[in-house]
Parts: C-alpha cells; structure tokens; sequence
C-alpha cells in the first residue's frame, strides 16, 4: 500500500526549539568533508583575529541542523512520506549573518507546500534558524519529491 | 580576470566585478572514502550512500554521493578565490543528476564559478555555478550570492592584502 504526503499537513509551523549549540568539531569536520579550505573553519585564532567569536561554518553547514528539524514532519507517519521513494529535488540557504561555534540557535520548521505534480509530490520545507533573543541568523529551504508508483 | 584560471586564494578584487567573470574553474574527486567522511560529518547516514545492496534495491544504479555533498563541495572553489567564506550569504541549487560513486576508484567533479549578475544597489553579485561529471550536469540553477566591499579597499580588506 502507497502511502502519499498529507496536503493538510501545508502552512503548518511547528513549534520552535529545542536550542542547538554550534560545535567547532563539527565546523571543522564539516568543512574538511566537503573540502572548504578557508583556516576561518578550522583555526580558532584565525576567525577570532577575522572577528569572529568562533570557528566560521561552511554556506552549506546548517544543512544538518535542518534536516534534524524536519525529521519531526518528514518522520510522522501521519505525513504520509514514503522515505523509500524520496529524492532531495532543492536546496537553499540563506544566512543573515555568518554562523560561528558557540552560537546557540533556535530552529523553528514550517512546512510551505505539499503539491501533487505528475504522478510525484513535492514537499517544501523551511527551518528558520533565530538567537535566543529572536534575531534571524539563517533560513534553510528544501524540497524533497516523492516518486509515484 | 574573463575565463583566468582560479586566482590564488582572497586575491579577486571584489569591487571589480564583471558579469561573466570567472571567478573560479576547479575539479574534486569523490570516492567513497569522501561519502563516508561526509556521512560522518553531516549526520546523514541515508545507507543508499554507503552501500550498494540497499542503493541498488532502492532501483539505483549503486551508492551515490550525497547531494548535499555535491553542494557542499561545488561552492569551495569559489570560498578559495573569494579568501572570506562569510562572504557568501545565499547558496542555492537544484539537484538535477545523481553522482554515482563506484566501490574502487573515483569521479570527478568540475566546477566552474560564474558571474551571473552585479545588483550594484543591493551590493551583491550572483555567482552561477556549473557542476558536471563526465560532461552531465548534476546540480542545476546552482547560485550564490557574494556580498561585494562598499569600498574599492573593502571593509575588512586586511584579509586581501
């Protein structure tokens, strides 16, 4: 039995939290995964010297954070997302301010549309990421297609 | 610096730009070392990229890449040549081919780092992006948008000395 994504389940935004603390670890295994050269990922006195109060975190590096994130929709077998069947179709990031270790950031998931196209579906999600005070820091945007049968 | 090779690290004069430059022309291998490293490091442990029983009962051909790691890596070239990754404040794609990834061996990711648009106003430039392997493009309308000096020095232009 094919299960298909729940277009009531579009506009919704869930809940904010829990507080996520940027990790310098995870900064620097990040960037050497990917092959970010720049020593402001890696080099503590490098980013404090460039200003930064910590390691700096590669354009694409919140993508883990977010993906945690929309794990409360995509993983809610009331969603109807068949994990089996799914293709990353986009991808954006957006960073009001660059995202340094220490930070301590506050995810709030709104799922934007759920659309039915050519037999598949396309399930956009957004992951606001804000301070402690509700200043924005990023916003993480992702559409996921779900083959059809 | 039209269709230069890549410039040495954080020496592009940003205040400079034209459309059509090449900002940055690079290629990347990936094997499967790399997927297990990105794996590691993203949190994503999706196992169609690590092994191929599961990616080729998913209907893949075999393990591919991450797409997030095809993005990941394709925006390096252009954090080199632009020296200040914080530069780059919007990074967006669409994933248009998978990157299959063979047990042994490796592929080859080519990059090449476009100026696509000045917004002189907003003081950004678009960067377009190619990403392709063996000639077929794996990421498409992939854009970032760099964030350009308001000065010739730059604000911060000790970093480009």
């Amino acid at each position: 039995m094919t299960t298909t994504p729940d277009p009531a389940f579009a506009s919704r935004t869930y809940p904010s939290g829990p507080v996520h603390t940027v990790s310098a670890a995870k900064i620097a295994e990040f960037a050497r995964a990917t092959g970010a050269p720049s020593p402001l990922h890696t080099d503590p006195e490098a980013a404090r010297a460039a200003g930064h109060a910590g390691v700096v975190a590669p354009p694409t590096f919140l993508v883990s954070l977010a993906q945690a994130t929309e794990a409360q929709y995509v993983e809610d077998p009331a969603a109807g997302i068949d994990f089996s069947r799914v293709v990353h179709g986009e991808e954006s990031f957006t960073l009001h301010r660059p995202v340094v270790a220490g930070d301590r950031l506050v995810p709030t998931l709104t799922v934007e549309s759920v659309r039915a196209a050519g037999g598949h579906a396309m399930v956009t999600t957004r992951v606001d990421l804000a301070d402690e005070d509700g200043a924005e820091v990023a916003a993480v945007r992702s559409m996921l297609v779900v083959r059809g049968d | 610096m039209t269709s230069s090779p890549t410039a040495p690290a954080g020496t592009i004069d940003l205040a400079a730009l034209a459309v059509g430059d090449v900002l940055a022309r690079t290629t990347h291998t990936l094997d499967r070392d790399t997927l297990v490293r990105y794996a590691g490091a993203s949190g994503d442990f999706n196992p169609i990229h690590y092994n191929d029983a599961v990616a080729e009962g998913a209907g893949l051909p075999g393990v591919i890449a991450h797409g997030m790691l095809t993005m990941g890596t394709a925006i390096t070239g252009l954090l080199e040549a632009v020296g200040d990754p914080t530069l780059v404040t919007a990074y967006s794609t669409r994933f248009t081919g998978m990157v299959p990834v063979p047990p042994t061996g490796e592929v080859t990711l080519e990059v090449v780092a476009t100026v696509g648009a000045i917004d002189a106003a907003a003081g950004t430039a678009r960067v377009d992006l190619t990403a392709e392997v063996d000639g077929a493009k794996v990421l498409g309308r992939a854009r970032a948008t760099l964030a350009l000096p308001r000065t010739a020095q730059g604000a911060d232009g000790q970093d480009r000395a």
